[in-house]
């Protein structure tokens, strides 16, 4: 029940999209009543046809050539009205998706950081590709079987009245038959079909495990228990699949065979009539095709609502998207933080992702301007957390940040996040030139201005190396370009603006000495009378910072420099020991 | 595709029967407008009640035949179909598992899962409908055709002008739309590329607030897929109008016929009447064809991209064929293998090794010459892409080296077993995968029989018995995809323990402590230090405090040796080994230990 009005809240929202193009959804239900109209003439004309060819010199054919005529213009009318109507589909629907999608990525924009970070990436895509797709495909296959189908039937039926009561009858009782039929059908291999996509799911999860990670597989030599597996699920599925395809494949057969009892009824209960001058044989040939089109939209109509039901359940997932509470909007009159000292101050920081795992707490720390942290602890402590608050990724859960003695929830997103220069040892770049990544903080940098920053970011000689220089243009996260050459760009495009703060990620293990080291100087210089938060793995670094955070399960446990630190022989000195005085 | 027809080969019978029973229905369905037209002539012309009830009677029961017929067919089309893909995708597992890394290299996962998932099922979709349409569709075309010469040679000429007429049509658009849609497919690739590359670049877009700037880049790529898919409909969407005049001029054309005829007597008003109706069949028939064929050619495709797999053949040998090739390498390798049991045979040997990879333009080891005696740990450290992996993976063969040889306890690699070879060397490789299902039954992926008390010990050596036990379940806690519901670190000291289940004689850990912190790290090394027997240890690291206390430490740059001796000796005389070391620990601290 519930399932049902969720269904009928889709389709209120689905109503909201199409208002904005009820032009074309007119003109489409407008041409579809004039197809089927005159669709339907057709055979009446034949039919008109038919009599005057009683036999052997009986034809009349003077009249037959008026007929015909007729017939001529009512195919081309129908042919032009029909390509009118799926033109007017075509747009509609393609508008609508076009709409869709745009709306659901400009939700993507605005979702909070914790959606991203929830959710994983294919799913999010799946719902604005394929989900999108599908829908559209319902929608397309809805508004052009669903109308002419349903004109089909109200325009047979009357025609048919119009010619003969009883005929009509016959044909009224016995096709809905076809819709029992295949309802029956449906409703048996429902759970057939829903057994055969759980098994293949299983199936493809095996299929991604095992030759995902071949070289595993073969390097345990695991490789005839993962066979032993696989053809245990595959016959599995082989069975379940044979059900699922052949019960439903009976739909067709059985329909065809309501379809051709009503034909046989039509012909009898019709000739009859015929033989007392009830009805004459152009009539009868006539109701003969109409009681072929009268049952196909039932057929169709059957296909369509599955169809419909489908893309409706798609577009509840996209709604869904689409309807994800965004990020807390800016406060009302968030200023614009202007002229940063950096000075930076956490005051009573609660923090946690999840609302009863405590994270952080009470957590107080007052960086002044200029002054380094240092972020450290063992890998999966959680320095990410540190950087998702400072940057208001996520916003603490009590207590406040300030940066110059400002609440960052009281200015605006993209003044806060301009006064910081992020390098993260994920790195990301998007697709386009070096030149696009570079100037991603500053669009109308010059190339001087984008070559000096190059260059002091050390990444110049090999830009410069690569084949179209600067206008190089690399594919999706970085394509070619190694880990370090990539980091390199990130520095480079926070080289280019300089903001007053800065938040790095020092590299661990992925990256060769020698970029290595160049990627170190190129951090220095811009460390230079910056606020700095480090996410360090280097000792010099660490020892060098004013503070050091020391981090362990999500906590910030220690806090001090090295000095102090390792007078306090903590955690700190622990791991100071273990990793540099071994 | 015809390769991959062999696993139709078990279903012969029901690849005959099912198409058999599909014509049949057709020729019962031909038979309607032939009893029509006597009901038409016979019944209503000669007043004939008995006669009409008689046809229709007729009519039902062509139409249950019909019924039985095309049931038949589609049980045994489903059976074929399935049959089939089962089949097919049984051996596509096998012969993926029979590939060398270098081909799974060259062909890459992703790909391979695709052929294995979807490729395979549209195969079998097309397979299932062409049993069932494919000779069905033009069986009724040409019947129509044959049955309208049946009732009138002149008449039946209008079915022989319409025919070809509709097939260049119909199919025409479709050779000009299909281009397009591959088009329409690129176009929703951008987009899809834009949506993924703003979720993974979240924080990065904002942090520069490019919101908006992407939302336009978005918008704009949006904007030129709908005006594609716009075009393309407009095209396709003139399939249906133009079938629909060609056939219905033809009806009026053979209206004309017909009545030129009849006025001839040469035929009745009935037959007019039929040769109407198989018009009409014609157009159902062609439609549908003209989807049949659109799934044609996706399977063909698809049916070409799995045979491509099946066409890769593993470039590897293993030992029990290389021995069965001659006699006398035999008798010779019986004797290494006494040797081996001596103690003073190497239990690793890279004798001027050299590795170019497939299609790799410069050789990725160069002469590589080392000795590792038993029991002795080696360190191998170098930059990114110096040769660190593809050294050690040419120990468990995982590749074979291009030139030179490498020898397990005297003994050439190739000349071992697979799994002989496979069971004495434990390798912990640099991405930490595991599988679906409980962490006991990963490890048992060392040794199937290990006890529990081994796996724990096992746990206990990697440092990851303190996280196990604290898990609920213990060694039953489940697994997901891929390990996915633990962290880095705990994956990485889950598949060194799994490795150390195997009790391998030689065990690599390829840089497969990254993940862990310093403490842990040394922890884990002191550990596999005290391993019992003569486990022959290699460590693949970037952290030169990973591998400073090795017996031998290897320095790799450009795939070639840049230096080979203990941690003193390097760092007195190996320029590149100095380099690595100072950048990570300062000159003075350094000198203090």
């Amino acid at each position: 029940m519930k399932n049902r009005s969720g269904q009928k809240e889709t389709f209120k929202k689905v109503l909201r999209y199409i208002r904005k193009y009820w032009i074309y959804l007119a003109a489409s239900i407008v041409m579809a009543t004039v197809t089927v109209a005159l669709t339907l003439y057709f055979p009446i004309l034949t039919g008109r046809v038919i009599d005057k060819i009683i036999g052997p010199k009986q034809v009349e054919f003077a009249a037959i050539f008026v007929i015909l005529r007729q017939m001529a213009f009512v195919v081309v009318f129908t042919a032009l009205a029909q390509w009118i109507m799926n033109v007017c589909n075509n747009r509609m629907t393609y508008r609508i998706v076009q709409d869709i999608r745009n709306e659901a990525f400009r939700k993507i924009e605005i979702l909070p950081l914790k959606y991203i970070d929830g959710h994983s990436y294919g799913e999010v895509v799946s719902r604005v590709i394929a989900d999108v797709d599908q829908f559209a495909d319902g929608l397309l296959m809805g508004f052009t079987q669903f109308f002419t189908g349903v004109i089909t039937i109200l325009g047979t039926l009357g025609f048919m009245l119009s010619v003969n009561v009883t005929v009509t009858g016959v044909v009224v009782v016995v096709t809905p038959l076809s819709f029992f039929v295949a309802g029956f059908i449906a409703k048996r291999t429902f759970t057939m079909f829903k057994l055969q996509s759980e098994t293949r799911g299983e199936q493809t999860a095996l299929i991604e495990e095992m030759v995902g990670n071949q070289k595993v597989v073969q390097a345990f030599s695991h490789e005839d228990e993962a066979l032993l597996q696989f053809d245990e699920i595959n016959e599995r599925l082989g069975d379940c699949s044979l059900r699922a395809i052949f019960y439903s494949s009976l739909t067709n057969p059985s329909t065809r065979f309501v379809n051709n009892l009503v034909y046989a009824g039509v012909a009898v209960i019709g000739a009859l009539y015929a033989i007392r001058g009830g009805i004459s044989v152009g009539q009868l040939s006539c109701f003969l095709s109409y009681a072929n089109q009268y049952t196909k939209p039932f057929n169709e109509i059957s296909g369509v609502v599955t169809e419909l039901q489908n893309a409706l359940a798609c577009a509840a997932r996209i709604f869904e998207l689409i309807e994800e509470t965004p990020q807390t909007p800016e406060a009302e009159n968030a200023a614009i933080l202007q002229n940063v000292k950096g000075q930076v101050e956490l005051s009573h920081v609660d923090f946690s992702y999840v609302p009863d795992q405590k994270l952080i707490t009470d957590f107080n720390l007052a960086v002044k301007p200029g002054q380094r942290v240092a972020i450290v602890g063992p890998t999966g402590c959680g320095k990410t957390t540190v950087i998702n608050l400072l940057m208001r990724f996520y916003d603490v859960n009590s207590g406040k940040i300030c940066v110059d003695g400002k609440d960052i929830r009281e200015v605006t997103r993209e003044s806060l996040r301009e006064n910081y220069g992020m390098v993260l040892q994920e790195t990301w770049l998007k697709t386009g030139t070096i030149r696009d990544n570079i100037v991603m903080g500053r669009p109308d940098a010059t190339d001087e201005e984008v070559i000096a920053a190059a260059k002091a970011s050390h990444a110049h000689s090999f830009i410069k190396r690569l084949s179209k220089g600067y206008d190089t243009v690399i594919g999706e996260d970085g394509g070619s370009l190694s880990q370090g050459q990539k980091q390199l760009l990130c520095i480079t495009r926070v080289m280019l603006c300089l903001p007053p703060m800065l938040i790095l990620d020092e590299a661990t293990s992925s990256i060769d000495t020698r970029t290595e080291i160049r990627i170190q100087k190129a951090f220095a210089t811009m460390m230079q009378g910056r606020t700095s938060f480090i996410v360090a793995h280097r000792l010099s670094t660490i020892r060098e910072a004013d503070v050091i955070l020391v981090m362990r399960d999500g906590n910030i446990i220690e806090q001090g420099n090295h000095e102090t630190l390792l007078a306090e022989n903590g955690f700190y000195a622990k791991l100071y020991e273990s990793q540099f005085a071994s | 595709m015809r390769k991959l027809l062999v696993y139709l080969k078990d279903y012969k019978k029901e690849t005959v029967l099912a198409p058999l029973f599909k014509m049949l229905e057709a020729t019962f369905e031909l038979f309607v407008p032939f009893v029509m037209a006597d009901i038409i002539d016979y019944g209503i012309g000669a007043s004939d009640s008995g006669i009409v009830l008689h046809s229709g009677l007729l009519l039902i029961a062509l139409g249950l035949i019909g019924l039985l017929c095309s049931i038949t067919a589609q049980y045994f089309a489903a059976k074929a179909a399935v049959g089939f893909s089962t089949e097919l995708k049984h051996a596509l597992f096998d012969h993926i598992q029979t590939l060398s890394f270098t081909e799974i290299d060259t062909l890459g996962t992703s790909t391979l899962i695709t052929r294995m998932t979807s490729d395979v099922n549209q195969v079998q979709n097309g397979i299932n409908m062409v049993l069932r349409l494919f000779l069905r569709s033009p069986f009724i075309v040409f019947g129509a055709m044959i049955m309208a010469f049946l009732i009138d040679v002149k008449a039946a000429f209008v079915f022989v002008v319409t025919i070809p007429l509709l097939a260049v049509v119909v199919f025409g658009i479709m050779l000009i739309t299909m281009p397009l849609y591959k088009k329409v497919q690129a176009g929703l690739d951008a987009v899809l590329l834009a949506t993924r590359e703003n979720l993974t670049g979240a924080r990065v877009i904002r942090a520069f607030h490019k919101e908006t700037e992407e939302t336009e880049r978005f918008e704009e790529k949006n904007t030129a897929l709908t005006n594609l898919q716009l075009f393309v409909g407009k095209l396709s969407a003139l399939t249906n109008p133009v079938t629909y005049i060609i056939v219905n001029a033809a009806t009026i054309l053979l209206l004309y016929v017909g009545a030129v005829r009849v006025d001839e007597a040469v035929i009745s008003q009935g037959q007019v009447v039929a040769l109407v109706n198989y018009m009409s069949q014609i157009l159902v028939e062609l439609v549908k064809l003209a989807n049949l064929i659109i799934l044609i050619t996706k399977a063909l495709a698809c049916a070409n991209r799995i045979e491509s797999i099946f066409e890769v053949e593993s470039s590897m040998q293993w030992g029990e064929t290389a021995q069965a090739a001659s006699g006398q390498v035999i008798l010779a390798e019986e004797k290494e293998r006494m040797a081996a049991a001596q103690e003073n045979t190497p239990a690793v040997e890279f004798d001027h090794v050299h590795l170019a990879y497939a299609g790799a333009g410069a050789e990725s080891l160069s002469d590589i010459h080392i000795t590792v005696k038993k029991g002795q740990t080696v360190g191998v450290i170098g930059g990114t892409g110096s040769g660190k992996s593809s050294l050690v993976n040419l120990i468990p063969r995982f590749y074979d080296c291009t030139k030179g040889t490498v020898r397990i306890d005297g003994r050439d690699v190739k000349a071992y077993g697979m799994e002989e070879l496979r069971g004495k060397v434990g390798i912990v490789l640099q991405r930490a995968v595991l599988f679906r299902g409980t962490i006991r039954e990963n490890l048992l992926w060392g040794r199937k029989d290990a006890s529990d008390e081994e796996l724990w010990e096992a746990l206990s050596r990697a440092q990851a018995k303190e996280f196990v036990e604290a898990k609920e379940g213990g060694l039953d806690a489940p697994v997901a995809q891929e390990g996915r519901n633990l962290s880095g670190g705990q994956r990485q000291r889950l598949t060194i323990a799994r490795a150390l289940v195997g009790r391998p004689k030689i065990l690599i850990l390829d840089d497969s402590a990254s993940a862990l912190d310093y403490a842990t790290e040394a922890a884990l090394r002191t550990a596999i230090k005290e391993l019992p027997g003569d486990t022959t240890v290699f460590i693949v690291s970037q952290r030169a405090s990973s591998i400073r206390h090795a017996d031998q430490i290897i320095v790799l740059e450009d795939g070639e040796m840049a230096g080979l001796g203990t941690h003193e000796e390097l760092l007195a005389g190996c320029e590149v080994y100095q380099e690595i070391y100072y950048s990570q620990f300062e000159k003075q601290n350094a000198m203090q230990n």
